[in-house]
């Protein structure tokens, strides 16, 4: 059976939900290898084989590190042309779209970006202006080159012992220009990981300021969900951008979504729709975020909200 | 210097947009305009030319003749010129083919630096900046949240979940730009003015010497299968808060089993 190649997201070898996810779906097209970038995989090795991983490639050489995204694709294509693979699955994060972006390009290969599944026979299915629409298609040139979104498909475990293959890899003198000098690693909010949460409440302009997101964290923390944020919001500086639930910020499919004082334009909309439930708390009737809610209260967010996180703590006991 | 900037017209997404019968975005059905986060990109190069003191700004968009909207928004903003590749034969190109189409014309264009918004707004890919940077062999500065060019050097900032990255590399380079590089300016009565008399330079795929075979529909490296409209939301229940809201929300997620 060909080779399918997983490129591993992870941090410090700690690896994210979302390679498992991958790693599930390389077993419907063939045997899944992991591809590695940097230090830590000693650490990720029992993950990445309890989820199927036959084969693990690592590359952990400086200029990983010290390099964007290129000295990756210089990797990947020296793997890819060795193994033959039948697809490359990667990640839909900024950096997995570059590096497949490029691979395509020298690999001569079909791409295909933001999955939100694939099945057996390669074709992937897409969800396009704005989750308006839903797309199937396929990779007819090439090596079919796919990036992902998370919660794809839910995580399988098949437990095997990968093999560890440390690779070669000659840089190309344009893979090592744009040099990265300086990272400051953010502060972490012990909640769950925005795109990865099964609960996602989010706050909007109707939250009124900085201060105003405490009552949507409150709500979040209750339920042990993510945060997120409008663009309104993120734009006003009230919440970090990292944040921002939309099309120029995170897309999310949670099983449940909340939306506290956000009217639901379609830049927000793009971001959230597919979301399974959805609840919506704004003081306007009007607003178009009533017509996507499964339940809706027109109301005080600052009234509701904390009420409705008391009631959650009753009720959990 | 000589800036290039990336425009694309795109169909207003806070239209309802839809797919023709060759499953290729309906360019008809929706009114047209500059992808909104093409004009971040046109706002940067504006920027870089007014600290510099000096500098020559050519915007470049391929697609059908409507496309040249696009090109007038831009230097309705500043800048100096357009260039618009239009072909027929451009019809339905992918990410891989609209790259090989931008590569040819940028070349032409010979600039120091190119720049681009984030991803268009309406295929969304963000994947054409990269391989742009790919093709031409320039330095990738992806993603930029902040950009400053000193002398030959260009350093961006960079965020992401995890960390704010600096980058830094020499010219010629390729930068792609977030919205949060900062609002773009809007066009001046008298910018729109003198936009009508800036030059807009037209060239088909024979001018670039691209094989029409190499683009379009039938050369795409990915077909479509199927497309859905997705069935709309049936309508929820919608309550107004007698002082009980948050209760009855309560008891709306019990029921969903999520407390």
């Amino acid at each position: 059976m060909a080779e399918v190649l997983v490129i591993v997201d992870h941090v410090d070898g700690a690896v994210r939900k979302t390679t498992t996810e991958l790693l599930t779906i390389a077993r419907r097209l063939g045997e899944p290898a992991a591809v590695f970038f940097g230090a830590g995989v000693e650490a990720a090795t029992e993950t990445l084989g309890n989820f199927g991983a036959t084969k693990i490639y690592v590359i952990d050489d400086a200029e990983i590190s010290q390099y964007l995204v290129a000295p990756k694709v210089d990797a990947l294509v020296t793997i890819a042309q060795q193994a033959a693979p039948a697809a490359i699955l990667v990640t839909s994060t900024s950096e997995g779209k570059e590096i497949a972006a490029r691979a395509a390009i020298r690999l001569d290969s079909g791409l295909i970006t933001d999955a939100v599944d694939v099945d057996a026979s390669g074709v992937a299915t897409q969800s396009v202006f704005a989750a308006s629409y839903v797309i199937s298609s396929k990779v007819t040139h090439g090596t079919p080159i796919i990036t992902v979104k998370p919660n794809a498909a839910a995580p399988e475990a098949s437990p095997t012992t990968p093999s560890v293959e440390k690779v070669a890899v000659t840089y190309a003198a344009t893979s090592t220009t744009a040099q990265i000098t300086d990272v400051a690693p953010r502060a972490k909010s012990g909640r769950p990981e925005l795109t990865e949460a099964a609960i996602v409440v989010s706050g909007g302009r109707g939250v009124g300021g900085p201060e105003g997101f405490s009552v949507v964290e409150a709500l979040a923390d209750s339920l042990n969900a993510a945060v997120g944020a409008s663009r309104a919001a993120t734009d006003a500086g009230w919440y970090p951008h990292a944040f921002q639930v939309g099309q120029t910020g995170k897309t999310v499919s949670p099983q449940l979504y909340m939306a506290n004082g956000i009217s639901g334009a379609i830049q927000h909309r793009a971001g959230m729709q597919t979301s399974k439930t959805i609840v919506a708390v704004n003081k306007d009737a009007e607003a178009p975020i009533f017509e996507l809610a499964d339940y809706g209260v027109v109301g005080d967010l600052f009234a509701v909200v904390p009420q409705l996180t008391e009631e959650v703590g009753k009720r959990k006991g | 210097m000589k800036i290039v900037v990336l425009v694309k017209h795109v169909p207003d997404a806070a239209g309802d947009r839809s797919f023709s019968g060759d499953t290729t975005t309906d360019r008809a059905a929706v009114d047209g305009r500059l992808s909104e986060l093409d004009e971040y990109a046109v706002e940067q190069a504006l920027q870089v030319v007014e600290k510099a003191g000096e500098g020559e700004i050519t915007f470049l968009t391929m697609g059908p003749e409507a496309a040249s909207e696009a090109l007038r928004k831009a230097l309705s903003m500043g800048g100096d010129a357009g260039v618009h590749v239009v072909d027929d034969a451009l019809h339905g190109s992918d990410a891989i083919a609209t790259s090989l189409v931008l590569a040819a014309a940028v070349r032409r264009l010979e600039p120091d630096v190119v720049i681009c918004g984030m991803a268009s707004t309406d295929g969304t890919m963000s994947v054409v900046p990269a391989m742009l940077a790919e093709r031409l062999g320039l330095t990738g500065l992806t993603l930029a949240a902040s950009l400053a060019i000193e002398g030959n050097t260009v350093t961006i900032r960079r965020d992401s979940d995890e960390a704010s990255t600096t980058i830094t590399g020499s010219l010629p380079a390729l930068i792609s730009v977030t919205d949060q590089t900062g609002e773009a300016r809007y066009p001046s009565f008298k910018g729109i003015m003198a936009a009508k008399k800036k030059p807009v330079e037209t060239l088909t795929l024979a001018d670039l010497g691209i094989d029409p075979a190499h683009v379009g529909l039938g050369a795409a490296w990915s077909a479509v299968d199927n497309i859905a409209k997705r069935p709309a939301r049936q309508a929820g229940t919608i309550v107004t808060d007698e002082g009980d809201g948050g209760v009855k929300l309560a008891d709306f997620l019990a029921a969903g089993k999520f407390i």
